[in-house]
């Protein structure tokens, strides 16, 4: 293949590793003498934890040691906040271990460390430890009204409020024509990667504390590791092996990963936890679970004059690092990609006794979409207008660019949508389903029954956040090259990606199958922030960017010395070194690395980009679904999602990407769905109750990719194209199945879309 | 998610099956595995011992005679779904087998395994309900057989009795036509409700016979009496079946789970029943709702 490298469909270099079984995952590695941990969890959903009986397993076959709060109550372990900290936060943090008190079914409340997996899963069943239940606080009235407290020293369940907003939502709504209001609710699911969480923790004989594992933040939980444990960073390493997925859940600091170091060190020997599935589903991030009163303002002729939205977020039992990121998110994105000015939110966090949350996937956006495009649903019905049509006189145009979205989350600055052109988008969109003949095709009667609907959704999708990344491009002795970069993987494909944005900038001079990625280990480089808000490429492959062109300028400078001429004239290109119009190559790349040796120059540089602003991506999902309205069963006939990502490095990654994203976001729409009952026992515990979209589930998905609008932020252009696929999802299905409904006068306000649900919404008629 | 310690055992005869099953009070037998493994690795059950009948040759055998499918009960879901002799012989086995579960489950499930399992919204207890199945139980006390609605006696429990092996299905070659229709919340996950059906037709072309059964509806599968006895004698029509179907639902009082409500159940029974039935007498606008 030749330059330029960006923008071609090519397949994963990571593929061949994985598709040969010769990947290595953490459950891969055996250290030699590895003992393995299992935690022993509470049953109960909040509970005095009176006395953990460690002598009840001390002894039996295989044990070597069992670890309790008490062992580390000296050490500051409280997990602290990665992102998104609200007033108020700091009192609701978890330590890794329940020390007084359980508050959510699957807490942790001893480790078990034995010589093998069994025989701590055989001492675990025999641990005692003796509890004193208290009132599980289960539901958002409860949490708001007190009665019972998780935290009885800070007196309330709500862990914030905060009002945000901007221009005067009042005056928009006392003007309008048209308002339209709704209680609606999203549902508590997770990310449910293929691999589970796991670690395996070891003091090697240098001294160093080194963690294998998924560690989406490497540097970020190093810090927070070295605080806990009282040790300087320097003295310990995470280490990222491969990783069979994330979503957002995994790789953020939760108790194991303060637990099995601190076992590793106890016991002086390797340490393995591998979480098991039911463990997954109880005690890895949840999310999404909010209740939300939103209202639209409309004039007559669908003009959106304002919204307000008052959200309230069920935070589970603990605050955990991605804090607020959930219900704040909901909220800012709660108006959409459209010319919305006068905004009124008020946000709330509660506690309840349920596993803790934090982002999945388009993290609060899945929930704002659902909200608003439902509203937008059903003013067009009482406006008597085409759904398309109201959304097309709303959406943002490109020359409304940059749309200020003002400062509606306390923790960040003002922000705008850098670029967008979300008509196109959208018509891309409408295009590819053939809108205009099927708005009439869908009302006819058809063989089999079934209902038929349409649902549009549009959406906007932030990503690239800052600070900084770092990333340091070196040229190898074989005229390769190696780009060392602090951003971690989970499967994306950075391999591919971050080469071929490198590989541009020497112009095709170092073969793809020559450029080497280093990431995702703590140690490799200073200033690296990770792999979330979809910001990998457009940040970290930004600052690759920037190095490369750094090295490039110096290998010119120096070959124009060595040559005595001016680096002007000197170029690369496929072959090496050339001279602006020569008919050969001057020199290859390796020989380049030769003279630097020569000159005794390093041949790599290292930069750091900082982008001014995140990156904001537009575009719409339109669905076509059948409804059986005597089972409640929906057929997702044809399901079509655009988003304009600015620059598509690579357009296959972005397919998948984008193809995964809906198949997630459609399944957690349908099927996923994490269950509590009134004791806040979780209900939902294995996946044959848990359930998740399969590959045959939703086969009829497109995905369209535009690149109409670059991001004006970043020297690619690019946007991050991992998130959306999924955040329009709720909304696009639940318009579809309410058109479909629409003549049993059906209204969809909650999720998720079940059967169950979807039946008694419909009116029953004879068998 | 580890199994507690247990032993294993694998006989190569049933009499040795038998003889360790008496020994040991409570061991368990283990065929495909599939409802088996979960439990002990979910530590739901705890055998001192596990019987591993795969090395038994006999209970995988399939016979068929002009009127008798006899299958043994280590035949797998998936040559049960495979081979057009046996489809051929019982419809409805061919029918419900590409509901159950997904192909690698399939290729270990058994027969055998799923009827002793006895999940109240498993295809094949319905089916050999509805196709007049007799089950053949060996035990410490000798032989004995067991007609399908003997032996499915509720949640998870069937008229084997400590120490017994289930060890063949015996199926009457059937004379009729056949239905099958079931909800589930994705391919292949365990029904939410469903109905199996056989209808025989005289020469007159009304209903000679007919079984209706649902399963998902209850503890176990159930014959639909009242359903049956109004299709009999009958020429089928869409109204007809409707009747039927209505009949099917009177009266039950189905589970409620994460999955479905009893009020689901209850609605969407009729409707399995009616669809079966359409498709058995190929009636397409008896499918639809009035
Ligand atoms: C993901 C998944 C989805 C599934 N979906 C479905 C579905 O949609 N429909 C469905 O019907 N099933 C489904 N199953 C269950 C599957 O069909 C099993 O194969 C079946 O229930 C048990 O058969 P087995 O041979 O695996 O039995 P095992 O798991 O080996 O045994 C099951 C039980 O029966 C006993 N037993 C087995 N054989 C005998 C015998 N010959 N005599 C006496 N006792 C015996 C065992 O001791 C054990 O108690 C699913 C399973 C999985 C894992």
């Amino acid at each position: 293949m030749n330059a330029p490298f960006t923008g071609q469909p090519l397949i994963r270099a990571e593929d061949i590793a994985h598709l040969t079984g010769r990947a290595r995952f953490v459950d891969d590695i055996r250290p030699e003498g590895c003992l393995h941990a299992v935690i022993a969890r509470s049953p109960f959903a909040h509970a005095r934890l009176l006395g953990v009986n460690t002598a009840s397993v001390e002894g039996l076959p295989g044990v070597v040691g069992v670890i309790t709060a008490a062992d580390f109550a000296e050490l500051p372990a409280e997990i602290p906040i990665r992102l998104a900290p609200l007033a108020g936060f700091e009192t609701f943090l978890q330590r890794p271990m329940a020390a007084d008190r359980v508050r959510f079914v699957g807490e942790a409340v001893a480790v078990i460390v034995a010589t093998s997996r069994f025989a701590a899963e055989d001492a675990a069943e025999r641990l005692e430890v003796a509890y004193e239940p208290l009132d599980p606080v289960v539901t958002y009235d409860a949490a708001r009204a007190g009665a019972s407290l998780l935290f009885p020293a800070a007196g309330t369940n709500i862990a914030t409020r905060y009002t945000a907003g901007m221009g005067d939502a009042d005056a928009a709504f006392a003007r309008a024509d048209l308002v339209i209001e709704r209680h609606m609710t999203a549902h508590r699911h997770t990310a449910l990667p293929l691999e589970t969480r796991g670690l395996i923790a070891h003091q090697e004989a240098d001294g160093i504390l080194r963690c294998w594992g998924s560690t989406k933040v490497t540097q970020w939980n190093r810090r927070a590791l070295a605080v806990m444990l009282g040790r300087p960073e320097h003295s310990m390493d995470l280490i990222e092996v491969d990783v069979g997925g994330g979503f957002g859940a995994k790789g953020e600091f939760y108790p194991e990963d303060f637990l099995i170091p601190f076992a590793a060190l106890r016991f002086g020997a390797p340490v393995k936890w591998i979480e098991d599935r039911r463990e997954h589903l109880l005690t890895t991030n949840h999310s999404r679970e909010m209740e939300a009163t939103v209202a639209m303002a409309f004039a007559r002729d669908g003009t959106m004059l304002g919204v307000r939205a008052r959200i309230s977020a069920d935070m589970g039992a603990y605050v955990r690092t991605n804090g607020g990121v959930v219900p704040a998110k909901a909220a800012q994105f709660v108006a959409g990609p459209y010319r919305i000015r006068d905004i009124a939110l008020e946000v709330e966090a509660l506690l309840t006794n349920k596993t803790p949350v934090g982002t999945l996937r388009g993290p609060g956006r899945y929930e704002a979409h659902f909200f608003r495009e439902r509203l937008i649903d059903l003013a067009a019905g009482q406006l008597g207008l085409d759904p398309a049509e109201i959304r097309r006189r709303n959406l943002l145009r490109p020359t409304d660019m940059p749309w200020s979205i003002g400062k509606l989350v306390p923790y960040e600055p003002a922000s705008s949508i850098d670029s967008s052109d979300v008509p196109a988008a959208f018509d891309a969109a409408l295009d590819a389903l053939g809108y205009d003949a099927l708005r009439d095709e869908v009302r006819k009667p058809r063989p089999d029954g079934r209902l038929h609907g349409i649902g549009l959704a549009c959406f906007v999708e932030s990503s690239g956040a800052g600070p900084s990344e770092t990333a340091r491009v070196e040229l190898r002795e074989d005229g390769g090259l190696r780009l060392i970069s602090g951003v971690s993987t989970q499967g994306q494909g950075h391999k591919t990606v971050l080469a071929q944005v490198a590989g541009d900038v020497f112009g095709g001079a170092v073969p793809m199958d020559a450029i080497e990625l280093r990431n995702g280990t703590a140690s490799l480089i200073e200033g690296g922030f990770g792999t979330y808000h979809s910001r990998a490429v457009v940040v970290g492959g930004s600052a690759i960017h920037l190095a490369g062109q750094t090295l490039r300028a110096k290998l010119l400078r120096a070959a124009a010395a060595r040559l005595q001429l001016r680096a002007e004239d000197l170029t690369l290109r496929e072959g090496g070194l050339w001279r602006e119009g020569g008919t050969q190559p001057i020199a290859s790349m390796a020989e380049l690395h030769a003279w630097m040796r020569e000159a005794g120059e390093a041949p790599d540089a290292t930069e750091t980009f900082r982008p001014e602003g995140r990156t904001y991506t537009c575009g719409a999902h339109a669905a076509h679904v059948a409804v059986d309205t005597e089972t409640g069963q929906v057929e997702v006939l044809r399901y079509v999602a655009t988003e304009d990502v600015g620059k598509a490095i690579n357009p296959l990654l972005i397919h998948g990407q984008a193809i995964g994203a809906a198949v997630q976001g459609i399944g957690a729409t349908f099927l996923d769905e994490l269950v509590y009952d009134a004791d806040g026992q979780l209900l939902t515990g294995s996946l044959a109750d848990y359930l998740v979209a399969t590959a045959t589930c939703f086969p009829n998905i497109e995905t369209i990719t535009l690149e109409n609008a670059p991001s004006t932020l970043n020297p690619l252009g690019a946007k991050g194209a991992g998130e959306g696929g999924v955040v329009a999802c709720a909304a696009a299905i639940a318009n579809a199945i309410a058109d479909a409904l629409k003549p049993l006068g059906v209204e969809i306000n909650h999720l998720p879309l079940g059967p169950d649900r979807l039946l008694r919404l419909i009116p029953e008629t004879p068998a | 998610m580890k199994a507690p310690p247990f032993a294993y055992a694998a006989p190569s005869t049933i009499a040795e099956a038998l003889a360790l099953l008496a020994a040991h009070e409570d061991a368990k037998v283990l065929a495909g595995g599939q409802s088996l493994m979960p439990a002990l690795n979910l530590r739901l059950a705890a055998p001192s011992v596990l019987v591993d009948i795969n090395g038994i040759a006999e209970l995988s055998e399939v016979s068929l005679t002009p009127t008798e499918l006899r299958l043994g009960a280590l035949v797998r879901h998936k040559r049960i779904g495979t081979d057009a002799a046996i489809a051929g012989a019982v419809p409805l086995l061919g029918l419900a087998c590409p509901h159950i579960a997904h192909g690698p489950i399939r290729s270990r499930g058994t027969i055998g395994g799923s009827l002793s399992h006895a999940d109240p919204a498993a295809e094949w207890p319905a089916v050999c309900l509805a196709a007049d199945a007799v089950m053949e139980i060996r035990g410490p006390a000798g032989p004995r057989h067991v007609p399908a609605e003997a032996f499915s006696l509720g949640v998870f429990t069937t008229a084997l009795r400590p120490g017994e092996l289930l060890a063949a299905i015996r199926f009457p070659v059937a004379r009729g036509r056949a239905g099958f229709a079931e909800v589930a919340r994705r391919h292949g996950d365990f029904a939410m409700v469903g109905a199996a059906v056989t209808v025989e037709l005289g020469p007159d072309g009304r209903c000679a016979d007919a079984r209706v059964v649902l399963f998902g509806a209850s503890d176990r599968p159930i014959r639909r009496r009242a359903a049956e006895e109004r299709l009999r004698g009958q020429a089928p029509g869409a109204a007809l079946l409707r009747e039927a179907a209505s009949l099917a639902a009177e009266g039950l009082d189905p589970p409620s789970d994460l999955h479905a409500s009893a009020e689901y159940r209850r609605r969407v029974a009729p409707v399995m029943v009616r669809r079966a039935l359409a498709d058995a007498l190929s009636l397409p606008e008896a499918r639809l709702a009035a």
